[in-house]
C-alpha cells in the first residue's frame, strides 16, 4: 500500500487499525542468491538497492535481533559530507545525495532535516585544519563555509562564545545542506522498500557460521537453519571481526562501545547541530525536544553496548561550558552502541580473500550519514563482484598496499 | 567506572589508566624480511575478541607502568592483571588475589 494523505483518511474512518504490516516476516528458503548478514541500515539499504538498481530480488536479510535495533537505532541521527580527503567526500556526498531524495523514492517519510552542522575549532590549529576542510569541500563541490566566532553566535544564539573559556569558540565550519534525519525511519523505510520488491527480511536469525566449499562461500547456518546462498554479505558493524573469524579472515577494526544520550524534552532553542571535536561533545534537539548529545568513544575495545560514566561526565562538562543554558537540563536516559573502528578512521567496503563473501565494516562512530550510500556502493560491489569506483579506495587490501584514507580529523570523534 | 588492579599500585579507578590495546603482539624478529602482508598483519590486524581478552594497560595518571590485563569484552569484568613478561591461565588469574 502505498502511504498518502488519502490513506491516511481513509485508515482514520478504522481509527488506524487495519493498516497492513509493513513487512513480511517469511519462512527462510532452502537457498538464495545473496544473504545479507545484519539488519541494520547498512544492509536493508544494501538490499533495497540490489533489487533496484541491479534487479537481484532473491535476497535474504538475516537479523539476529529485530530491525535498526543496534547501531542505526542508537546513533544520533546526524548526516553530513563534509570530509577533507577526495575518496570520503564523495562517497558521504553521494550518501548525503540519496538522502536528499529518499523520502520520495521509498514513499517513507525519513525527516531529513536539513538544519546545518557546525563543526567547531577552539584553537589556531583547529582553525586552520577547518579552513583547510572547507577549502578541501569546495573543490569537491561540496557546500561548506568558514563562519568566525560572531557568525557563529548568530547562526546559534545560545552558544557561548566568551573569551573566557577554557576553550574557547573560534569559529566552526558549516555545512548547511547537512543535518538530521529520524534513524528508525531509515531502517523501517528501507525495510519496507526491499521488502516490497521481494526481499525476505528475517529476524531473530542468527548466524552461527559461515559455509566455505573450496575456497567458495556457499551459505550460512543460523539460529533458523541452514540457508545456502551464491554469495554472502557482511554488514555487522560491532561484531564484524567476530564474522570474519568464522569466515577464516582477520581485520584491521577493534570494537568500543560508544555511548550516547537525551535530555528531558524541552521546547525548541537549537535549531542546528554543533559538534567540537576539540572538547568532546556534540549536540542537537530532537522533534521530541529532548536533546541527542554524543562524543567519544569508550577507550577499551567492548561488545557489552554500555560504557564508563566518566566518558558522559565529560562530554558533559564540556556541554555546559558552551552551553549554560543547558547547566540544568536533567538528563533522561543514556545507552551504548558497538562501533567497529578502524586504524584511519575510515569505512571498508570490500571484496574478501573468500570468493563470493563480501564486508561491509569499519565505519566507526559515523555510520548513519553513510547509510544509503554504504548500501548503494555494497550492492554494485556485491552484484559485479567488483567495487564501484566510489569504494574502491576502501579495499581491505589497503591496509597492505598502504593507501590509507586518514580521517581521524573529519570523524569528528577521536577513535 | 571501573576499578582496576595496578600490579604495582593496586586497585585504582577507571580514569587514572589508559587501555593500550591488544597485548602479546610481538614486534617481529626480523623486520627486514616480512612481506607487506606481514607488516599489515603486525600493524593493524587485530584478534578484536568476544570474550577474554589479553590487552595492555598503562597506569597514566600513577606509577605510569605498563602493565597487561584479562578482561572480558562482554561485561568488562576483569580476571586479573599481571605484569608485563608474565602470561599466567585465565584459571591462574581467576585464583589470584588483587593486592589491597
Amino acid at each position: 500500500m502505498r502511504y498518502s494523505a488519502f490513506a491516511l483518511a481513509r485508515n482514520a474512518l478504522s481509527y488506524h487499525e487495519n493498516w497492513p504490516e509493513q513487512w513480511r516476516s517469511p519462512e527462510p528458503k532452502r537457498e538464495y542468491d545473496v544473504v545479507i548478514i545484519g539488519g541494520g541500515g547498512h544492509g536493508l539499504a544494501t538490499a533495497y538497492y540490489l533489487a533496484k538498481e541491479h534487479g537481484i530480488t532473491n535476497v535474504a536479510v538475516l537479523e539476529k535481533g529485530w530491525l535498526g535495533g543496534g547501531n542505526t537505532g542508537r546513533n544520533t541521527t546526524i548526516i553530513r559530507s563534509n570530509y577533507l580527503w577526495d575518496e570520503s567526500a564523495h562517497l558521504y556526498e553521494h550518501s548525503l545525495k540519496l538522502f536528499e531524495g529518499l523520502s520520495q523514492d521509498l514513499n517513507y517519510n525519513i525527516m531529513l532535516s536539513q538544519r546545518g552542522v557546525m563543526n567547531l575549532a577552539h584553537t589556531l590549529q583547529d582553525v586552520r585544519d577547518s579552513v583547510r576542510r572547507v577549502n578541501a569541500n569546495n573543490l569537491n563541490g561540496i557546500d561548506a563555509e568558514w563562519l568566525n566566532a560572531e557568525e557563529v553566535k548568530e547562526f546559534c544564539p545560545i552558544i557561548n562564545i566568551s573569551k573566557d573559556l577554557r576553550y574557547p569558540i573560534m569559529g566552526a565550519t558549516l555545512q548547511r545542506r547537512a543535518g538530521v534525519g529520524r534513524h528508525d525511519a531509515v531502517a523501517w523505510g528501507l525495510a519496507r522498500g526491499a521488502d516490497r520488491q521481494g526481499v525476505d527480511i528475517l529476524q531473530n536469525c542468527e548466524v552461527t557460521s559461515i559455509l566455505n566449499e573450496n575456497g567458495r562461500v556457499s551459505g550460512v547456518e543460523t539460529s533458523r537453519g541452514t540457508i545456502r546462498a551464491k554469495k554472502v554479505a557482511i554488514c555487522v558493524a560491532g561484531h564484524s571481526s567476530v564474522m570474519a573469524e568464522m569466515a577464516g579472515f582477520r581485520l584491521p577494526v577493534e570494537s568500543h562501545a560508544l555511548q550516547a544520550l537525551v535530555s528531558e524534552p524541552i521546547k525548541p532553542v537549537h535549531d542546528t547541530v554543533v559538534m567540537s571535536n576539540a572538547v568532546h561533545v556534540y549536540v542537537s534537539q530532537s522533534d521530541k525536544g529532548e536533546l541527542v548529545i554524543g562524543a567519544g568513544v569508550d577507550g577499551y575495545s567492548s561488545y557489552g553496548q554500555r560504557g564508563s560514566f566518566h566518558i558522559i561526565e565529560h562530554q558533559i562538562n564540556a556541554l555546559v561550558e558552551m552551553f549554560p543554558i543547558f547547566s540544568r537540563l536533567k538528563m533522561m536516559r543514556t545507552w551504548g552502541g558497538i562501533v567497529d573502528t578502524c586504524p584511519d578512521a575510515s569505512p571498508i567496503v570490500s571484496l574478501t580473500p573468500i570468493d563470493g563473501l563480501y564486508i561491509n565494516c569499519g565505519w566507526g562512530t559515523g555510520g548513519f550519514k553513510a547509510t544509503p550510500g554504504s548500501g548503494w556502493v555494497y550492492a554494485w560491489t556485491i552484484a559485479k563482484n567488483e567495487p564501484h569506483s566510489l569504494n574502491a579506495p576502501f579495499r581491505l587490501d589497503r591496509f597492505t598496499s598502504g593507501a590509507l584514507i586518514d580521517e581521524h580529523g573529519a570523524a569528528a570523534v577521536a577513535h | 567506572m571501573l576499578k582496576i588492579t595496578c600490579p604495582w599500585c593496586g586497585p585504582r579507578i577507571e580514569i587514572e589508566f589508559k587501555c593500550g590495546g591488544e597485548a602479546h603482539i610481538a614486534r617481529p624478529e626480523n623486520p627486514d624480511a616480512l612481506s607487506d602482508e606481514e607488516w599489515a598483519d603486525f600493524l593493524f590486524m587485530r584478534a578484536n575478541t568476544k570474550g577474554w581478552h589479553r590487552e595492555r594497560w598503562n597506569h597514566v595518571h600513577g606509577c605510569r607502568q605498563w602493565f597487561n590485563a584479562m578482561r572480558s569484552t562482554v561485561t568488562h569484568e576483569f580476571a586479573g592483571t599481571y605484569k608485563i613478561g608474565e602470561k599466567p591461565s585465565l584459571e591462574e588469574l581467576k585464583n589470584w588475589e588483587p593486592i589491597e
